[in-house]
C-alpha cells in the first residue's frame, strides 16, 4: 500500500501544477494550458541539451540532481491517506524537514555559484523566509506529535482521526492554518511569491533557477512538483481525518483532497495580490505564532 | 438620608447643565454645596440608616472622608462662584505663550462639579466593592472635563494623560476586585463583596488570592491616589486645571482613592494578613516622599510644586497606615489636615495666578505687598503643609513619627524626618521668595482689592487647620479612633 | 462544552495577536469589535448553568457595547479626526508579536501558580487568556503613539479583565457588571471626545508629540 502511495505521488505531482494553472486560467476567463502540460514540459526539457557557463563549477551542475534526490528520499518518509510511509522511525519528522532543507540548500548554493546578482538576491530572500518558515513547520509537527503521542510521522498522521479533532479542535485548526501559510510560502505561491512573474527583481524562487536549462531544469521542475505534493499531503493529512479502514477509499479521498487543495491554491492565487516583501516576514512570523499557540494549547 | 446625599448633587448637576442664565446657576452650585454640607453635618448627629439593601451605608471611615469632601466642596463652591463671575465669557490670551483660547462652557463646568460631588459621595457611602469601583471610575470620567476648562493644548495634554493613566490604573483595580471575589469564594460558599460580610467571614478567605488582590488594589487605586511611581499624571493635571479644580482633586479625590485602599486593608486585617499590606504601603509611602523630595526644590511652577507636595502627603498617609498602631490614627487625622491645607494653598495660588498672570515662580515676587491677605495665607499655608506647629499636619505627622519609633522602625523614621526637612527647605525657599521682595508689576496693574469670595473660603480652611492643630474636637477624635480601630 | 469555551478563548488570543501586528486603524477597530462579539458568545458559553435571563442580558449588553457601540464611537472619532494610518509605532510590529508570544508564555506560567480555590469545573484556559489579553492591551497602550491605539489598548485590557470575570467569578450581581460596562462605555465616550479635541488642537493624534508639560525646562 505504501509503495502504491509513493508511486501515485510521483506520478500525479506534476498534475497538481497543471490543475493550479488551469484553475487560474479559468478564473481569469482564459482557456489556459492543457492539464497535462507539465508532463509535456518535463519530456521536452529532458530531451534538450544544456549549456553551462564558464563561471560555474560542479556545484552548479550537481544542484538540481542532489535536490531531486533529497526530495525523492523525503517521499519515502511521507505517509499518505493514513497509511504508513515506505520507511518510518521515531523522529523521522526532523529528517523530513531537513531533507527539504538540503534541497533548498543545494538550490541556493547553485544559485550563488553563478555569481549573478539576481540569483544572489533571490537566494538571500529565500534563506531569510525559510528561516522563518521552518520553525513554523517544526512547531506544528511538534504539536501534532504531542496530540497523537508519537514521534513518527506515519503514526502521527494515522492518529489524526475525527476523535483527535473532537478532543483538540482548536490546536489542530491552528496547526492547519500554520501549514497553509507554510505551504504557500515554501512552494513560492501568491501571496509570498508570484510564480508567473517575469520581473527578476520581484522573484524569490524563480530567480534562483534562472540559469539552469535542459535536464537540470526538468529535475528542478519535477522536484518543485514533488515538494508541492509533499507539503500538500502534510496539510491534507491534518485537515482531512478520514480513516475508514478501507485502504482504497482512504486513498481515493486523499487524492481527491489533494486536488481540491490544488484548486483552492489556484483560487487564492487568482484572488490575492502578492504581499510587499516587508510584510512577508510578518506573515511567516504569524504562521510561527499560530504553530506555537497550537503547541502551547496541547502542552497544558 | 444617604440617598438624599447622593441624589441632590446629581439632580442639581442636571439642572445646572440646562439652566441658561449664569447667576442662578452659580447660586444653585453654592446652594447645593450648602445643602450637602448640612446633610453631612446631620449624619454626625444622627446616624443614617443603610440604604439599598446594605449596599450604601456610612461607617466611621466613610463618614470622615465624606465630611472632608463636603466641607471642601462648600469652600470651593463659594470660590468657584466668584471665579466664574470674574472669568466671564469670551476669548482670552494665554499668559505664558500668548495664544488665544476659550474656556469651556460654564454650564458644563458647573454640572461636572456637581456630578463630581455626587461621585465622591458615592465612593464614601458604598459598602460593596464593585460599587466602589464604579464610583471611583466615575470620578475620573467626570473630572476630566473639569481639567480641560481652559481649552488649550497644555491642558488637553494634561487631560489626556489623566484620563488614560487613571483609567488604566482603575482597570487594574477591577482585576483586583475579581481576585477578591475569587478569594472570597475560598471558604466554600462565596461571600458577597460587602465590606462587613468580608470582615465577618474573613477566616474563610483564601490568603494567596487576597494578597494578589491587595497588590492589584494598591497599584490600581494608588494610581488614582497619586502614589509614586504611578503619580505621573498628578503634576500636569494640577498645574493646568483651574485652581478650584486642583483644590478639589488634591483635597477630596485623593482621599477617596485612599478610602478604596483602606477598605481592602480592612479586609486584610480581618483575615490576619495585615502585615503584608502594611509593608507594601510603607514602601509606596517612602517612594512617594522620595519623589517629592527630588522634584520640589528647584521647581519652576508653583502649582506643580503644590502637586508634588500632594504626592508627598499621600506618601505620609500611606506610611501612617503602613506603620500601624497609633500611626493609623495619625494618618486619618493627617487626611483631614492635609485636605484643608492643600485646598487653602491651591485657592490662594489661584488668587496669585489671577493677579500676576504667571505660573512661573521667578516672575512672582512680593505677594505680601500686592495681595496682603493672600500673601499672608500663602505663608501660613507653607508652615502648615510642611508640618510646623501649631497647625494640624504637625500633630498628625508627629503621631505617625511616634508610631514609627514605638514600633522600632527607626530607619524609616529617620528617612521620614530627613525628607520632611528637605521638602521644608525647598518649599520655604520658593514660597518665601514669592511672598517677599519687590513686586515686578507697576502700581496700575495691581488689583485694587481682593474679592471676598476669593479669600473667605481660604481663610475658613486656614482656621480649620489651626483649630485641628491645637484641639481635636471629641466627635472627630472618636470618629478617628473608630476608623483606626477598623483597620487593626 | 469545554471545547467550545476553549475555541472561543483561542479566538480571543488570535484577535489580540492580530491587534499587536496590525497597522491600519480601520482593521484594528474591526478586530476589537470581533473580540467584543467573541466575549458576548463566551458569556453565554461559560455560564450555562446559571440563571439564563441574567446571563442573556449580560451577554447582549456586552456584545452590544463591545461589539457595536465602542467600534462605532471610535470609528466616528477616527473619521472626525481625519487620520489615515499608523506612523512608525514605538515598538515595531514584528517585535510586538514576539513580545505577545512571550506574554502568552508568561501568562500561562503565572496562571499555573494561581489556581482558583475550590475549582469545580473550570475552563483551564480562562486565567491565562485573561492575563494575556490584559498584557496585550497594556502593550498596545505603551507601545503605540496614536491616541486611538491607546484607547483600543484600554478596551482590550478591559476585555481581558472581563474574560477573567466571566470565566472565574460567580455570583457578581448583574447591576455591578452592568455598572462596569456603563463606566467603560462612558470612558470610551469621553476618550473619543478628547481624541477629537486633540486632533483639532494639534492636527494629529500622536501622543509622543505631546511634550509641553515637563519638570525640567532646558
Amino acid at each position: 500500500m505504501s509503495a502504491l502511495h509513493t508511486l501515485l505521488g510521483l506520478a500525479l505531482a506534476p498534475l497538481l501544477l497543471g490543475v493550479i494553472n488551469r484553475t487560474k486560467a479559468t478564473i481569469g476567463g482564459r482557456i489556459g494550458q492543457p492539464l497535462l502540460q507539465p508532463y509535456h514540459d518535463l519530456v521536452k526539457l529532458l530531451r534538450k541539451g544544456a549549456v553551462y557557463s564558464h563561471t560555474t563549477t560542479w556545484v552548479f551542475r550537481s544542484g538540481p540532481l542532489v535536490g531531486l534526490a533529497a526530495v525523492l528520499i523525503a517521499f519515502g518518509l511521507l505517509p499518505f491517506a493514513g497509511a504508513p510511509a515506505l520507511w518510518s522511525f521515531p523522529g523521522d519528522l526532523v529528517l523530513l524537514v531537513y531533507l527539504l532543507g538540503v534541497m533548498r540548500f543545494v538550490t541556493v548554493v547553485a544559485a550563488l555559484d553563478t555569481g549573478s546578482s539576481f540569483e544572489g538576491m533571490g537566494a538571500s530572500r529565500e534563506v531569510t523566509f525559510a528561516a522563518l518558515a521552518e520553525p513554523a513547520v517544526l512547531l506544528g509537527l511538534a504539536a501534532l506529535a504531542r496530540t497523537t503521542g508519537t514521534l513518527s510521522l506515519s503514526a502521527m498522521f494515522a492518529g489524526v482521526t475525527t476523535m483527535a479533532w473532537i478532543h483538540a479542535a482548536p490546536a489542530l485548526a491552528l496547526v492547519a492554518a500554520a501549514f497553509v501559510i507554510v505551504f504557500l510560502a515554501e512552494n513560492g505561491r501568491i501571496p509570498i511569491d508570484d510564480p508567473t512573474t517575469h520581473l527578476e527583481l520581484t522573484m524569490i524562487h524563480e530567480v534562483m533557477v534562472l540559469d539552469h536549462g535542459g535536464p537540470d531544469l526538468a529535475f528542478i521542475l519535477y522536484g518543485a512538483a514533488l515538494k508541492l505534493w509533499l507539503l500538500g499531503s502534510l496539510l491534507v493529512g491534518v485537515v482531512v481525518p478520514v480513516h475508514t479502514g478501507r485502504p482504497w477509499l482512504d486513498t481515493m479521498s486523499a487524492v481527491v483532497a489533494m486536488f481540491v487543495l490544488a484548486v483552492a491554491t489556484g483560487l487564492v492565487e487568482s484572488s490575492m495580490a502578492r504581499l510587499r516583501l516587508v510584510h512577508v516576514p510578518q506573515l511567516l512570523v504569524a504562521a510561527g505564532v499560530l504553530a506555537t499557540l497550537a503547541l502551547v494549547l496541547v502542552l497544558r | 438620608m444617604i440617598l438624599a446625599l447622593l441624589l441632590s448633587p446629581l439632580i442639581a448637576g442636571a439642572f445646572a447643565y440646562v439652566l441658561r442664565p449664569d447667576g442662578p446657576r452659580r447660586m444653585l452650585l453654592v446652594a447645593t454645596a450648602v445643602g450637602h454640607a448640612l446633610l453631612t453635618g446631620a449624619t454626625w448627629v444622627h446616624d443614617p440608616a443603610p440604604a439599598w439593601g446594605g449596599w450604601l451605608a456610612l461607617d466611621a471611615m466613610g463618614q470622615l472622608i465624606l465630611s472632608i469632601t463636603s466641607g471642601l466642596f462648600l469652600a470651593c463652591a463659594v470660590y468657584a462662584a466668584g471665579y466664574l463671575g470674574r472669568e466671564g465669557h469670551g476669548t482670552r490670551t494665554d499668559i505664558g505663550e500668548g495664544f488665544l483660547f476659550d474656556n469651556a462652557p460654564e454650564a458644563t463646568f458647573t454640572a461636572c462639579l456637581l456630578f463630581f460631588l455626587a461621585a465622591m459621595t458615592l465612593v464614601t457611602v458604598s459598602q460593596r466593592f464593585g460599587l466602589l469601583w464604579v464610583a471611583i471610575e466615575a470620578t475620573t470620567l467626570v473630572s476630566a472635563p473639569l481639567i480641560y476648562f481652559h481649552r488649550h493644548h497644555r491642558s488637553l495634554e494634561a487631560t489626556w494623560k489623566y484620563l488614560l493613566i487613571c483609567s488604566v490604573g482603575i482597570a487594574i483595580a477591577l482585576l483586583g476586585n475579581f481576585f477578591l471575589a475569587v478569594a472570597a469564594a475560598g471558604g466554600g460558599t462565596p461571600l458577597p463583596l460587602v465590606v462587613q460580610d468580608l470582615v465577618g467571614g474573613a477566616s474563610g478567605i483564601d490568603k494567596t488570592w487576597l494578597q494578589a488582590a491587595m497588590i492589584l488594589f494598591l497599584v490600581g487605586y494608588g494610581t488614582k491616589m497619586g502614589l509614586a511611581p504611578l503619580h505621573t499624571w498628578l503634576p500636569d493635571a494640577h498645574s493646568e486645571a483651574p485652581s478650584v479644580v486642583s483644590a478639589l482633586l488634591s483635597g477630596a479625590l485623593l482621599n477617596c482613592a485612599f478610602l478604596g485602599i483602606l477598605r481592602v486593608q480592612q479586609v486584610c486585617a480581618a483575615a490576619g494578613i495585615a502585615a503584608f499590606g502594611q509593608e507594601l504601603l510603607v514602601g509606596f509611602g517612602l517612594l512617594s516622599m522620595a519623589v517629592a523630595t527630588v522634584f520640589i526644590p528647584g521647581q519652576s511652577d508653583y502649582k506643580r510644586m503644590l502637586a508634588y507636595s500632594s504626592v508627598e502627603h499621600m506618601g505620609v498617609l500611606a506610611l501612617g497606615v503602613g506603620v500601624g498602631g497609633i500611626g493609623t490614627f495619625g494618618a486619618l487625622l493627617h487626611a483631614v489636615g492635609h485636605s484643608a491645607t492643600k485646598a487653602m494653598l491651591f485657592l490662594t495660588a489661584g488668587n496669585i495666578l489671577t493677579a500676576y498672570r504667571s505660573k512661573s515662580i521667578r516672575e512672582v515676587r512680593g505677594v505680601l505687598r500686592v495681595l496682603p491677605v493672600t500673601g499672608g495665607l500663602w505663608m501660613l499655608g507653607l508652615f502648615a503643609i510642611t508640618g510646623s506647629p501649631p497647625f494640624g499636619p504637625f500633630l498628625s505627622e508627629f503621631t505617625i513619627l511616634r508610631a514609627m519609633l514605638v514600633q522600632g522602625h527607626s530607619a524609616v523614621a529617620l528617612g521620614f524626618l530627613a525628607m520632611l526637612a528637605v521638602i521644608f527647605v525647598g518649599m520655604a525657599g520658593i514660597v518665601l521668595e514669592m511672598a517677599q521682595g519687590e513686586p515686578g508689576m507697576d502700581t496700575a496693574d495691581r488689583p485694587r482689592r481682593e474679592p471676598l469670595s476669593a479669600v473667605m473660603p481660604a481663610i475658613a480652611l486656614a482656621v480649620v487647620v489651626l483649630v485641628i492643630g491645637v484641639y481635636v474636637p471629641p466627635p472627630l477624635r472618636s470618629a478617628l479612633e473608630r476608623a483606626a480601630h477598623a483597620l487593626d | 462544552m469545554t471545547t467550545a469555551v476553549d475555541a472561543i478563548l483561542v479566538g480571543v488570543i488570535l484577535t489580540s495577536f492580530v491587534l499587536l501586528g496590525s497597522s491600519r486603524f480601520g482593521s484594528c477597530i474591526r478586530v476589537v469589535a470581533l473580540q467584543g462579539v467573541l466575549l458576548g458568545v463566551l458569556t453565554l458559553a461559560a455560564r450555562q448553568d446559571e440563571a439564563s435571563l441574567r446571563t442573556t442580558l449580560l451577554a447582549l449588553a456586552s456584545t452590544g457595547l463591545k461589539g457595536i457601540a465602542f467600534p462605532w464611537l471610535l470609528a466616528r472619532a477616527l473619521r472626525d479626526a481625519e487620520v489615515r494610518r499608523e506612523v512608525e509605532p514605538l515598538v515595531g510590529y514584528g517585535p510586538s508579536v514576539l513580545m505577545g508570544l512571550m506574554g502568552l508564555v508568561g501568562a500561562l506560567w503565572l496562571a499555573s501558580r494561581l489556581r482558583p480555590p475550590g475549582a469545580s469545573v473550570l475552563p483551564s484556559l480562562v486565567v491565562p487568556v485573561a492575563l494575556f489579553t490584559m498584557f496585550a492591551g497594556l502593550f498596545l497602550i505603551v507601545g503605540r503613539r496614536q491616541a486611538l491605539m491607546q484607547v483600543l489598548g484600554y478596551l482590550v485590557m478591559e476585555n481581558g479583565i472581563y474574560v477573567f470575570g466571566v470565566g472565574v467569578v460567580q455570583g457578581t450581581p448583574v447591576l455591578v457588571e452592568l455598572g462596569v460596562l456603563l463606566d467603560v462605555f462612558v470612558g470610551v465616550f469621553v476618550m473619543g471626545i478628547a481624541m477629537f479635541h486633540i486632533s483639532r488642537e494639534f492636527d494629529h493624534i500622536d501622543t509622543e508629540r505631546l511634550r509641553a508639560l515637563k519638570d525640567w525646562t532646558p
